[in-house]
């Protein structure tokens, strides 16, 4: 279930009792429902899901998973032949 | 797309699948519950990345496969109703209930509308005074404040013409229900990310420690999935049972307040018969009395029908991870898409469907 | 195992449905159950885009299309130019020269003659700038709420040279798959104008002719044998196209996803909708099976033409699994590109 995708929101107004927003995923412009998400103002990246935003996207979250994430990349493609050349301080093996 | 593509990158896949093969020491079994994970795994063939030792099986997760057949047959009989107009969320149309499906119905001159949101059909109902709009609003605890949004609009704005066909599914009590089975072989489970979205973690914090089992909140896309894995396999090899969030971009341990709240404003929690598995107590949410204005089951006057589904059906087996779908007699030859004989087939998002569209003939391997 | 018994019966599959002409393996379905076996004959059988025709030591090549899009005018084109390039392209991916059109017009009462005359003017331009004229038609009314407004039928005639044979059975494993750009523009752009599914797009239609495009490839061929076969994906998308030559040939196919191109702004709304960018209709791309040894000629040729400049060689034929199209993740895994039931439906899930 629940395909939610993540959205710009460029800007928002009232309307018909409701605040709506456009909000653009990719190149194009759809109007979604902002009423879950009183918080979230133009320039914020909203989930989506059947026309209306769940959540504000945590862009520090984001960016901290993202870089966790390519740490360990980095991590995954060091082998022994790619070690840093520095000796251990400490004299061990 | 920003926050997508980051999460489709194969060198941070293969980063986590390397750290899920030094992590790894014994074989596991996880689940993942929602069906739009079950899409991303088939899709991406992360079955085939991960080490062997972990094996995935997939959840009741896919709403529109768990509806129960009695509301697929009153949609259908509603939607034969010359003056009503049924609009409905598109995985809803080829769903086969006891004799037809809606696309069968729409065939056969009934207004039948897809919708991608409940506000589609308030627009029509104040577009068409002339007709009934009924929308049908399934789900699980995501889709849940929108349609509650709808019903709620409907009342203020005093629309006489709308009303709801609901059957929600609740995502915790599908999971205890799955926990206390003697049967189960889950050790792990990946909750729902954008279920918690909206409710939060909470809920499952009781049930992690009651079982003793370690639950992840995950997002949707492989490097999400992967990264959830990799943590509820961190938790077994060392003996650990917590909930922890994977998907932290998009969920808080609260979840989102204001549609918690116009959830419990418009529904209530009541049982719920899943289609396939049977009656699970509390799992559903229904309209609350003082909307009733704007239920289709009261305005229609829609009588209660049971039917009997005989035991021999297997999607109750895959249903509930027991078995794959590779396992059933009928997958790929009396049962395919064109021509399905269960709600995991049609779903997009279905077991069935994921492993036919994706997998077919790698079943000779797995 | 126990017999199995299903709690759901069949669904009575006596009607018709919206699915049967999406250009998925419905229409496969209807056509091998009630057309096939009506008009048996083996210039049919071949089920090309196209039929090629011996006519007193001159090959023709017949072809016809109908058009129900709606809405009538969508960014990029409208109905009218619609049914001159989805002809000119059924007759372009036989390698034929476009002679000329026919051009029938089912009307619904009511359409404000405003409108038909935009829509002619549009299609009268369209077949100018392919260098053909309509040389006959014909012209219904159907009563109020029998059609979308307008349907249109063209029919075409083109010119195929006597030793050019292209056709949906000759692939050969380790044959190339060229497209000619990127995919799923038409059936967004037409999606983002439907009701209810309103949202701002710059995603214009593709449509356009490919006869050009067509004549730059086979100049460029050092073999008559080099383009074993060309398909303009249309309904049912790049998927269907390749299920289909896959079927007819009897060949496997592996595709790269990563070479397959999509405008940011298609994958976006397919995100939004849950849609599948390969099932996604095109009107103005074409996809080539050619032998390996002349993909990078043909691809260069590609690229020179304007219609062209985005083309990539998006992977290869194999021996097996017969009739099954593969496709390489961006991850490195493997998956089935299957063929589309029926239309593909915005969901939730």
């Amino acid at each position: 279930m629940c395909l939610a995708v993540p959205g710009k929101l460029l800007a928002a107004e009232e309307r018909e009792g409701s605040r709506l927003g456009r909000v653009e995923f990719g190149g194009i412009v759809c109007e979604v429902c902002l009423d879950l998400v009183p918080e979230a103002v133009p320039g914020d990246y909203v989930i989506v899901h059947a026309g209306f935003a769940l959540s504000r996207l945590d862009a520090e979250e984001a960016e901290r998973t993202y870089q966790l994430l390519a740490e360990l990349e980095q991590a995954a493609n060091q082998t022994p032949a790619a070690a840093p050349a520095a000796p251990d301080p400490s004299g061990g093996m | 797309m920003k926050y997508v593509d980051e999460y489709r990158d194969a060198r941070l896949a293969r980063g986590l699948v390397a750290e899920l093969a030094r992590k790894v020491t014994r074989p596991w079994v996880l689940m993942e519950i929602c069906g739009g994970q079950t899409h991303t795994l088939m899709r991406y063939g992360i079955d085939e990345l991960i080490p062997s030792q972990i094996e995935l099986v997939h959840g009741p997760g896919c709403p529109v496969c768990v509806t129960p057949l009695e509301i697929i047959d009153k949609a259908i009989y509603l939607a034969e109703q010359p003056n009503v107009t049924l609009v409905s969320y598109g995985d809803m149309l080829r769903v086969p209930g006891s004799h037809t499906d809606l696309l069968h119905v729409k065939a056969g001159g009934g207004d039948v509308r897809v919708a991608y949101s409940p506000m589609e059909a308030l627009k029509a109902a104040r577009a068409l005074p002339e007709r009934q709009i009924v929308f049908l609003g399934i789900g699980f605890e995501t889709t849940a404040p929108a349609n509650a949004t709808a019903v709620w609009q409907a009342r203020r704005q005093g629309l006489k013409n709308f009303s709801m066909l609901v059957s929600h599914v609740l995502v915790p009590p599908a999971i205890r229900m799955l926990l206390s089975s003697g049967r189960n072989r889950v050790q792990g489970f990946i909750a729902p990310g954008h279920v918690c979205t909206v409710m939060g973690y909470r809920e499952y914090e009781s049930l992690s420690q009651h079982f003793r089992v370690p639950i992840v909140v995950g997002g949707f896309e492989p490097v999400d999935l992967l990264e959830a894995i990799s943590m509820l396999v961190a938790q077994l090899e060392q003996g650990r049972a917590e909930v922890e969030n994977q998907y932290t971009r998009s969920v808080t341990r609260g979840g989102n307040l204001p549609a918690q709240k116009l959830m419990e404003e418009v529904f209530e929690v009541c049982d719920r018969k899943w289609r396939g598995i049977g009656l699970i107590p509390q799992s559903g949410l229904r309209l609350r009395a003082e909307y009733a204005a704007y239920d289709a089951e009261k305005v229609f006057e829609l009588q209660d029908t049971t039917v009997q589904e005989p035991p021999e059906c297997i999607s109750a087996q895959v249903l509930q991870g027991l078995k794959k779908p590779m396992e059933c007699a009928a997958f790929g030859k009396a049962c395919t898409p064109e021509r399905p004989l269960g709600a995991p087939m049609v779903s997009a998002e279905g077991a069935c469907a994921a492993y036919y569209r994706y997998r077919r003939h790698a079943g000779a391997g797995n | 195992m126990a017999q199995f018994v299903c709690p759901v019966p069949l669904p009575a599959k006596d009607k018709i449905l919206l699915g049967h002409g999406s250009g998925g393996s419905l229409g496969a379905e209807l056509l091998r159950r009630v057309f096939l076996p009506a008009f048996d004959n083996a210039i049919l059988a071949k089920l090309n885009d196209q039929a090629i025709l011996d006519v007193q030591g001159v090959r023709l090549a017949f072809t016809t299309d109908s058009f129900v899009v709606k809405p009538l005018f969508f960014p990029g084109g409208d109905i009218g130019s619609l049914a001159v390039h989805g002809t000119v392209n059924d007759l372009a991916v036989g390698g034929a020269t476009p002679l000329c059109l026919s051009a029938a017009f089912i009307i619904e009462e009511g359409l404000p003659i405003e409108t038909l005359e935009k829509v002619v003017a549009s299609l009268h331009r369209a077949a100018a700038d392919a260098g053909i004229e309509v040389v006959t038609g014909d012209t219904k009314v159907v009563e109020k709420g029998s059609g979308d407004g307008l349907f249109i039928n063209t029919s075409g005639i083109g010119l195929v040279p006597a030793d050019l044979n292209l056709s949906a059975d000759r692939a050969q494993p380790g044959d190339r798959l060229l497209l000619s750009g990127s995919i799923g523009e038409h059936g967004i752009a037409i999606i983002a104008q439907r009701e209810g599914l309103e949202f701002e797009s710059q995603v214009r239609s593709d449509s356009a002719p490919l006869h050009g495009l067509v004549a730059a490839m086979l100049a460029a061929t050092p073999g008559r044998d080099s383009i074993r076969c060309m398909r303009d994906p249309t309904r049912g998308g790049l998927s269907s196209a390749l299920n289909e030559i896959a079927a007819q040939s009897q060949v496997g196919m592996l595709l790269e996803e990563e070479k397959v191109p999509v405008r940011e702004a298609v994958k976006g709304a397919c995100e939004l909708l849950g849609f599948d960018p390969f099932y996604v209709a095109n009107e103005g791309k074409l996809v080539a099976i050619v032998e390996a040894r002349a993909a990078e000629q043909i691809l260069a040729a590609m690229r020179a033409h304007p219609l062209g400049r985005q083309a990539q060689v998006i992977g290869t034929v194999t021996a097996a699994p017969a009739g099954m199209v593969s496709l390489r993740t961006a991850l490195g895994t493997m998956r089935i590109v299957d063929m589309l039931s029926g239309d593909q439906l915005p969901r939730i899930c």
